[in-house]
Formats: structure tokens, sequence, C-alpha cells
């Protein structure tokens, strides 16, 4: 048997106290208007998400200081941050750094070898994690850079300094 | 010297579009249903995806194969019919089929359709190929994974048809058509259901204190990962199992590892080989993005003449190593 050695994900972050309340409903507001956006411009993804619809999905990105709840019902979608000590009972959790999760969305970064390098953790129900990736997977373009130009230059500006500021961050792993 | 066609896999209309961008030849995909062998969750096209992504394909000199590739379970053959009338009046280039009634079907109510044979039907030998040719009219073979080049050489010379052979992709090579060990655990048929580990019945466990992550199948634990080893699909075929003789666990029938045929490709055309075919249709667009435009590149150079510059596709790789397999020596495992 080869064992080879690889980046694991860091130990998780506290995201629980006041701070990460704070951060938690400075994004809310935010998200919300995404998920809306998103939804409203690839309303085809819902068929692939199935009964999964109402699947509570919590994507955890391991450096932010908070988690985020995902409802994908196209009559009630709900999207918002939640501090971790605060998280609702998940049917499914998708984790890993930020910008991985990032490129996930987006389809630069392939799921399965994410899963493979073990950068990312699924737990819950995975047949709720395979729907929700190919829903997102057949989504043409950036959903990244659509939520960023809602909200102008500003946005786009924003999206790339955290590219690179989380590919900076990512590079001494020596992948 | 042969075409060397690049077949490339689409499990969305996205990934289709992708595949044939990165420069496809030909594109291969299924039904949302039990009619085709990657019949997951989320996955694959309706009638009505189908029928744009074929105008999308040919209006790109691309073209479209549907993979009807698993077995009709006894009196529900119409499933299969309904899928092949579909395939046909939207204009698909060939059929890839696995089951002698349907191909038998196909034959006889689509023959301007071509019919190429899956590696689900696991004919290896000149014999079963020549009978799939003969009685169904067969026009290509893809061939299982267990057979060295210079085999390939020597059937290729004794059939009457194409041979596509895998060049890229998951390695599970069990008996291709005929494994069970799904079904053992699970109750599904990867040959019947079309899915192999159903999502619904794998779940992966993580340890906080130790960082391990249990894969599990059914509710078996089939393998468990130390916090800085390399995973792999939770297939029973790549599980890690104890025995009297290894109480440590092994990887009791194969590793997590996935093929990459990439430095055999001349020897593959020379070998008279028709078609590659890269396998993933349960991957993500950036896998189809990566591995078409890398081997169109390669494919485009030895077309050439010129040496091959082959990418390091490894990071796409299932547990992050790969294999030359049986094509290059049959003692690869
Ligand atoms: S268990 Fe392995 S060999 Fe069997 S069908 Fe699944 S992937 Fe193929």
């Amino acid at each position: 048997m080869t064992v080879e050695h690889g980046a694991t994900l860091p130990p998780r972050p506290p995201g629980a106290g006041a701070l990460a309340r704070l951060a938690s409903s400075m994004a809310q507001p935010i998200l919300g208007r995404i998920a809306r956006r998103v939804a409203a411009r690839h309303a085809s993804l819902f068929a692939r998400l199935g009964a999964h619809q109402n699947t509570d999905y919590v994507i955890d990105p391991v450096e932010l200081p908070f988690a985020l709840h995902l409802r994908p019902d196209p009559q009630a979608l709900l999207f918002r941050a939640v501090p971790r000590d605060a998280l609702p009972a998940a049917g499914a959790t998708i984790r890993g750094r930020f910008l991985m999760l990032l490129e996930l969305l987006d389809a630069e970064v392939d799921g399965d070898a994410a899963f493979f390098s073990r950068d990312l953790e699924i737990t819950g129900d995975t047949e709720a994690v395979v729907r929700l990736r190919n829903a997102l997977d057949d989504v043409d373009g950036s959903i990244a850079e659509e939520a960023a130009a809602m909200f102008g230059p500003p946005g786009r500006a924003i999206l790339g300094h955290l590219r690179r500021k989380y590919s900076d961050d990512a590079m001494p792993r020596g992948e | 010297m042969s075409l060397a066609e690049l077949i490339c896999p689409a499990g969305t209309p996205a990934a289709l579009r992708t595949a044939v961008d990165a420069g496809a030849d030909a594109v291969y995909c299924g039904f949302q249903d039990a009619t085709n062998a990657r019949n997951f969750p989320g996955l694959n096209f309706t009638p009505e995806e189908l029928e744009e992504a074929v105008a999308y394909a040919h209006a790109r000199g691309a073209k479209v194969l549907l993979a009807l590739n698993t077995y009709p379970p006894a009196g529900k053959v119409d499933l299969w019919r309904q899928a092949a009338d579909s395939g046909a009046r939207f204009g698909v280039d060939a059929f890839i089929v696995a089951d002698m009634g349907v191909a038998d079907y196909i034959a006889r109510n689509h023959p301007g359709v071509r019919l190429h044979l899956s590696v689900q039907a696991a004919a290896s030998s000149p014999e079963a190929i020549r009978y799939y040719a003969q009685h169904f009219g067969v026009k290509r073979v893809v061939l299982p994974r267990i057979l060295t080049i210079p085999e390939i050489r020597k059937i290729r010379q004794e059939i009457p048809c194409e041979i596509e052979t895998f060049i890229f992709g998951n390695h599970g090579l069990m008996v291709e058509g005929r494994c069970s060990l799904t079904n053992y655990l699970t109750g599904q048929s990867t040959n019947m259901d079309g899915v192999c580990s159903p999502a619904s019945e794998v779940e992966y466990i993580r340890d906080e204190a130790t960082g391990t992550m249990s894969s599990c199948l059914g509710g078996f634990t089939i393998d468990r990962f130390g916090p800085e080893e390399k995973a792999g699909y939770p297939t029973i075929c790549k599980g890690r199992y104890t025995a009297p003789h290894r109480p440590e666990g092994y990887y009791a029938f194969e590793e997590p590892v996935s093929l990459n045929l990439s430095r055999l490709l001349p020897d593959l055309i020379g070998a008279g080989v028709h078609a590659f075919k890269i396998e993933g249709r349960q991957r993500s667009k950036a896998y189809v993005r990566s591995v078409v435009s890398a081997f169109r590149r390669a494919v485009d150079d030895i077309r050439a003449g010129r040496a091959a510059n082959i990418e390091d596709l490894v990071a796409l790789t299932e547990g992050q190593k790969q294999t030359q397999g049986a094509f290059e020596t049959k003692k690869w495992r």
C-alpha cells in the first residue's frame, strides 16, 4: 500500500461568539441577494436537485468565521451565514478552504479530485451533495463573477482580491 | 494510420458543450434513467436537453454517442426501446449498447444509426466481437481494459469492425459488465440499474479526534483513510479489507488508481485503435476541460508527426495515482 502525503484541512476554527455573530449578520443581506439572483437566472438547476430542494446544506469554509446554510427550495430559498455554534441540523455538510469552494462553485476545480486529495470533506447525505454538485456544474459561466458583478466594480475588485489572497495562502502547500 | 478519434464524457449539457469546445471528436452521454451505466442523481440528460446537445455538437462538427449500455431486467425492456427511439429521432450518431436484445431492437428499427459495443458487453475475443458484428452490424467495439497492446493488434486483424480503447479515467475493471459487488451490499445492480455504489447508500464518516475518514457503503465500512492519505471512490473493488493473512488491512481487489495511457497513444494508434475514450461522465466540467484539451493536443501532435507533450493529469486521478494497467503488462496487479 502506498500512502501519499498531502494537505489536509486545518482544524475546525471556532467560528462562535460575538465576532462570528457580527460577521454573519453583516454577510446576511449580501448572501440573500446573491442566492435570489442566481436562482432567478439559473432556474433549471432546481430540477437536478429533485427532492433535495428541501435539504439543509451546511457549507463550511474553514477559514471564515462562520459557515453557510443553504436550503435550495425555489419557493423559499434560504442562504444565510451562521456562526458555528448555531448551525442547523444539516442534511449534508461540505467543508473545505474558501477559495477551493469558490472554484468548485465555478467548475474551476473538479469535486472528485478535491475529494481524492482530501481538500474537500463531505458528510451526511451523499446523494444530496452529488445532486447539488451536478446541478451547479450544469450552470454555464461563473456564479462567483455573476455575484460579484451585482455589486459593480467594487464587487469585482473584492472577488479578485479574495482569489489572489487565497491562492497566495494556498501556495506553500506545495501542490 | 487510424483516425484516433477522441471520445469524451458528458454528464450534463454544460459538460457536453465544454467537451465539444475543448476539441472532442465525439461526446458520449445518457438519459436520466437506468438505460445507462452512470445513472447518478442529478446527472445526465432529459430528452429535450439531448436534442439541444445534438444540435450544438453537430453545428461544431462533433458527434454524439448515446449510451444505452445497461441490461434491461426481464419485462422492462420498453425503457431501453423508448430511449433508442428518442435518440434516433434526435439524430444521435451512434448507440453504445451492451445487451443483445437492445442491439437487435436498434439494428431492426434504426438501421441507419451506428451501433457501438459497450465495454459493458466485455467482448474481448475475436469470436465474441465477430458475433456482434455479424448479427447486429456492430461497427465498433469498446475493448475491456484487460488487454495488452500486442493482444489488441492481433484482435484488430481478426475482426471486421473498429476498436475503441479507454485511455484515461476510472480503472475499475472487475469483469466489466458482470460485476455484482454493489449488488451484494446494496441490492442495486451496476449492470441493470446503472449505478455502482449508489450515492444514497454511501456515507463518509469523519472522526474529529483522529482526522480519519471512513467510506461506508450500505452500512459497511469499505475503507478508512488516515488524515494524510489520498482517497478513492467508495466502490467495493477499491476497498481495503482485513484478512487472516493481512490483519493490517489491504486492497484485496484494486487500489484507488486511474488509467492514464497518454504515453502509449502512438503504440495504440500503431495497433490499429480507431478511437480513444476518456472515462468520467460523473466528473465535472473542470475535469472534462482539462483532460479533453490535454488529449486533443496530444493526438494532434501525434497526427502531425510531432512528439506529444502530455500534461500532468495526476491531480485529477483517483487516489492521485495513475497506471497503464494491462495495456502495459498483464503483471500490473
Ligand atoms: S465495484 Fe468496481 S469493478 Fe465493480 S462495477 Fe463498481 S467500479 Fe466496476
